[in-house]
């Protein structure tokens, strides 16, 4: 019965970790696995697992290998398990023992940090499938609808690839931790996710776009420094996620990019250049959730000032993003000067490099993301719209860190708290928006169409023509 | 790098006028200014909640985030626990709980103890492992349960603080977590009663809490109740509605078998002590410094017959006395002044105890205290007592008790003789001192280790103990050293010299070696949890204190939240 599932497995799950070679993940997969099916089945997108979908599906780390696109029922889609090749002999990238072979088993040293760091990561997966369960009732086109699908059984592998190296390198503990990845559930009271903002509601396409563009753009970062962690088997493991993670960003960005542009267009049809009553959403309520958006995620990165970035870098567990690009690989010297608030006032604080390195990952993600507000404020430009989208501060409405229980203004001004809950409807989403967003968003599952409130693509997938049938609706 | 306690502990005054040095530490405080602590009341249920203030440590250098915790923290906690049990004796359960929404409690301020000097550390984790024996003390004796809410992340001393309830409920939400994390993260122990009351007190398995003790992320949910780490876990939504229930079940527990007497709290004012540069006067105790010769005084006045009187007509006229109770009032004194010594007045290395009164009036009044014990008030005035001596017991100073002219040892007062190092007694017909037994040094006064004083001083000489058991005579000092309880015998004209030469001769061995030849003398006999958390746990944890592995420049403690990491010097000592 066991050997009979355990090829069944190996022909079901595409890898190149010796899955058919390897009794003790076999054995751990065939337990999680049906439990994993059954939380897709229970949490993932609802009422389409009939619906064949254009999905791409990694099947080997071969050129080209990592993107197959065909028609395939979600319950159907094969999940597999792939660590990108290594190029030379691995190193542990920073830390104290930066240069030293890196590791090819979890060092007892490290391994409860490890195991946290892997099931942080893990969580934040099935957590975002969690948020957009719903979403496919309000898909503006099919080729967004397939974009959704395609990110919801990307999160899925991902969640797979970090199980993978729960069950096969942290034994009894890691097969324990992966079931209760499992039973964790995005926004439950009793249960939620382990980061706050996979427990934020996503009701609606406006609210996806700007999570896949903001806090899955987190998670790159996050992917990004654990490319280079000295835990080789974690390093690889990452590195073959960042590329599907890239096209989780894409979906973000040009998703949001085609709100912005739409929304031009139809300020300027209108006479007053109102464009709500174009049934449009307005710059402001897109700004708003830029607001709301950005700054939860900038939370993911952890404190400014955090003693476990520090033991994660000085260790080798973590680096900071593209390690390579730096010189100084130990970062035992030198200072991080950052804002602070000292006795209701803004000042300086200079803190030690390494434990500062959340801060230094969130520059390069802040970094990144204003690269973004560059080029769509560059299209409402071209557009003629006078309107210009802006980031706010990054201690505006932050939750974690040491601007948490502290009130700025989105241009990064201390305020009291009573300044702030004053404006603060102006700042943030509110429940209002929701409501009208709810309904402005009716389905589209006509080919080639798309909703009012957001602009065609430029090109399709895959090559195919944007009016393609990418999923199935009948 | 600061150093927020180095001074304070050597200096020999209370004068706080001197810019130079933080102001000294006061152990009273009033609950209208608690920094940490919300505490409120529904009948039988009190609610403390600890809410840290980040702002408000005892000292500067460090920031109290996420309820964690240093001195101050911990003598508002004493408070707490001293004026429930004195002034709110409806309270049946104390739920212990947290009003951070982020952490139970994280444990000491580890910015704090890595700041501090190793004698600031050393009297921390002796005053707070006091206020949990405390927090016991009172689940035991005073049908007052504790019971911890862990509403969130419980590390370290936050367990530890647990531990010290009688019951603990953990939050189950798939990330709360009861944690000792020390050995793994810091490269200490958890050294507030954590080791011992895991094994000794909720008697987890060993093998299992050597797991739980080097894994700093803890142990939660199912696993935690699996293990015994914790009674019981509920799901977030109805933490507070299941915690309710079984907190109202321990309070139909608690309230069987009351001590008899009208539950009206009495109020613990102020006491005010008269302070200058090297004295401290309290209504009945006083204590002088003298900064040269490192030694203190320290007398306690005996009651007066009208005391005794007050006390005859019964628990109701004491319970109306409230607080100005002779026994409650000297012995609250005599514990301010014992704690002002250890932390405020380092230098001092020998105390001369002088206990003055009437030897027949203080066996009177032990017999009505006695008399008047069904009494809740009167059974708490015994309690605080004991407690007080044990608190004298576990000072890491020399104590000479003084028996000389106008002195009198008698009933409680032996018991300071008892629990002293050495008992000098004048014999001198023209000022007779006498020496006499009541019931409380037979029970109710008991040491840390359950034996008392008496037991504990007669370890090897049962027969003697037993002449003297039962006797309610005072006797001469003659006959008290023939029945073994005096160590030096002096009479008048050998007295002033053979004292003195026995003072200095004290003042001048190291402090160090008397501290740890003291500890070890005084406690013989069986250990109990709570003497094997002073004895063993606290003895290596003051030795990991002192060692580079955690405290030198490349230890764990002192590299905790810094950039670099420990190294360790591998070889088992």
């Amino acid at each position: 019965m066991i050997a009979t599932t355990s090829v069944d497995l190996n022909a079901k799950i595409p890898n190149n970790v010796g899955l058919a070679d390897d009794p003790k993940l076999q054995r751990a997969l065939e337990k999680w696995l049906p439990n994993y099916l059954e939380w897709w089945h229970d949490m993932g997108p609802t009422d389409f697992e009939d619906k064949p979908v254009f999905l791409r599906t990694a099947i080997s780390v071969e050129r080209g290998g990592w993107a197959n696109y065909a028609h395939v029922r979600m319950p159907d889609y094969r999940w597999g398990i792939f660590l990108e090749p290594n190029k030379t002999d691995p190193t542990i990238k920073c830390g104290d023992d930066a240069g030293a072979p890196a590791w090819q088993d979890v060092p007892g040293e490290h391994r409860n940090a490890l195991r946290r760091i892997i099931v942080t990561q893990a969580d934040t997966e099935p957590a975002s499938v969690e948020q957009q369960r719903l979403l496919g009732h309000m898909a503006p086109s099919l080729y967004d609808l397939r974009n959704l699908f395609q990110v919801n059984v990307e999160e899925g592998r991902h969640l797979w690839a970090m199980v993978y190296l729960l069950h096969k390198y942290f034994g009894r503990d890691g097969r324990d931790e992966a079931d209760e990845l499992l039973l964790r559930r995005s926004g439950d009271e009793d249960k939620p996710r382990i980061l706050g903002a996979f427990n934020q509601p996503c009701d609606h396409w406006l609210s996806f776009f700007a999570f896949t563009m903001f806090t899955d753009r987190d998670g790159k970062y996050q992917l990004a420094a654990l490319a280079e962690s000295g835990f080789d088997p974690l390093a690889r493991t990452t590195r073959f996620m960042l590329t599907e993670e890239a096209h989780h960003l894409f979906v973000g960005e040009t998703g949001l990019g085609r709100i912005i542009q739409r929304s031009a267009e139809l300020q300027k049809i209108d006479s007053n250049g109102d464009v709500r009553a174009q049934g449009g959403i307005d710059f402001d309520l897109i700004q708003r959730t830029i607001n709301y958006w950005y700054t939860y995620s900038l939370d993911l990165f952890g404190g400014e000032i955090s003693s476990n970035a520090s033991t994660f870098f000085a260790s080798g567990l973590k680096g900071r993003f593209r390690e390579d690009n730096y010189e100084d690989h130990k970062a035992i010297e030198g200072m991080y000067r950052m804002p602070v608030v000292e006795s209701g006032k803004l000042t300086e604080q200079d803190v030690p490099m390494r434990n500062a390195m959340n801060e230094v990952l969130r520059d390069s993600y802040v970094k990144d993301c204003e690269r973004a507000l560059g080029k769509w404020n560059k299209l409402l430009e071209e557009a003629g719209s006078p309107t210009r989208l802006t980031l706010p501060s990054r201690r505006f409405h932050r939750h974690q860190g040491i601007y948490a229980g502290q009130f700025f203004t989105p241009g990064g001004e201390l305020i009291s708290e009573d300044q702030y809950r004053a404006s603060e409807d102006k700042w943030l989403l509110v429940p209002e928006d929701n409501d009208y967003l709810v309904s402005l968003m009716k389905p589209v599952y006509e080919p080639g169409k798309f909703a009012n409130w957001i602009a065609a693509p430029r090109k399709g997938i895959d090559g195919q023509p944007i009016d393609f049938e990418y999923v199935r609706m009948d | 790098m600061q150093q927020p306690a180095s001074d304070v502990s050597t200096h020999l005054s209370s004068d706080a006028s001197n810019d130079s040095l933080p102001p000294p530490v006061h152990f009273e405080v009033d609950p209208s200014a608690y920094k940490h602590w919300k505490v409120s009341f529904d009948g039988p249920i009190a609610r403390v909640a600890m809410d840290v203030d980040p702002d408000g440590g005892i000292r500067d250098g460090y920031e109290l985030k996420l309820n964690s915790y240093d001195l101050g923290v911990d003598i508002e906690l004493a408070d707490v626990v001293r004026r429930m049990r004195f002034e709110h004796p409806e309270v049946r359960v104390v739920v212990l709980t947290s009003a951070n929404d982020r952490a139970f409690c994280a444990g000491a301020n580890i910015n704090m103890l890595s700041q501090s000097t190793h004698a600031w550390k050393v009297n921390f984790c002796k005053f707070t492992n006091e206020t949990r024996c405390e927090i016991e003390d009172a689940t035991e004796a005073s049908h007052q349960v504790w019971v911890a809410a862990c509403n969130g992340t419980t590390a370290g001393g936050g367990y530890e603080l647990a531990l010290a309830c009688k019951e603990i409920y953990l939050q189950d939400d798939g990330n709360s977590a009861v944690s000792l994390p020390e050995v793994p993260l810091l490269g200490v122990l958890p050294g507030t009663g954590g080791l011992t009351r895991l094994v000794d007190k909720r008697m987890v398995r060993r093998d299992r809490a050597d797991v739980f003790s080097t894994t700093a992320e803890g142990i939660r949910g199912k696993k935690a109740v699996d293990w015994n780490l914790v009674d019981g876990v509920f799901p977030r939504s109805k933490f507070d509605e299941k915690v309710l229930e079984r907190v109202q079940k321990v309070v139909a527990e608690a309230s069987d078998d009351l001590p008899a007497g009208e539950r009206k709290g009495v109020e613990l004012p102020p006491l005010a002590p008269e302070v200058t540069d090297s004295t401290r006067t309290y209504k009945y105790v006083s204590l002088s410094l003298d900064p040269v010769t490192r030694v203190a005084e320290l007398t306690i006045e005996g009651p007066s017959a009208d005391d005794v009187a007050l006390l005859k007509k019964g628990a109701e006229a004491v319970h109306a006395a409230g607080a100005d109770v002779w026994t409650l009032r000297a012995y609250r004194e005599l514990d301010d002044a014992l704690l002002h010594l250890r932390v405020n007045e380092q230098q001092v290395g020998l105390v001369l105890l002088r206990a003055k009164g009437d030897a027949q009036t203080l066996l009177d009044h032990d017999a009505a205290l006695i008399a008047a014990r069904d009494h809740w008030f009167v059974r708490e005035i015994v309690l605080h007592m004991a407690r007080v001596l044990r608190r004298l017991d576990n000072t890491s100073r020399s104590f000479f008790a003084l028996g000389d002219a106008g002195t009198a040892w008698a009933g409680n007062f032996l018991e300071l003789a008892m629990a002293a190092d050495r008992f000098y007694l004048l014999d001198d017909s023209d000022n007779p001192v006498k020496v006499g037994l009541s019931e409380l040094n037979e029970g109710g006064l008991p040491m840390l280790h359950g034996l008392t004083r008496l037991q504990t001083h007669f370890i090897g000489y049962p027969q003697q103990l037993d002449e003297l058991i039962g006797s309610r005579e005072l006797i001469d000092p003659e006959d008290a050293d023939e029945a073994g309880l005096v160590t030096v015998l002096l009479d008048e004209i050998d007295w002033d010299d053979d004292v003195r030469i026995a003072i200095e001769e004290r003042a001048s061995l190291s402090p160090d070696a008397l501290t740890g030849m003291e500890q070890n003398l005084r406690f013989a006999g069986p250990e109990t949890p709570d003497s094997k958390i002073y004895a063993r746990l606290s003895a290596w944890q003051n030795w990991i204190f002192i060692r580079p592995n955690a405290t030198g420049p490349e230890g764990a403690l002192t590299l905790y939240g810094r950039p670099e990491r420990p190294q360790f010097d591998w070889k088992r000592v």
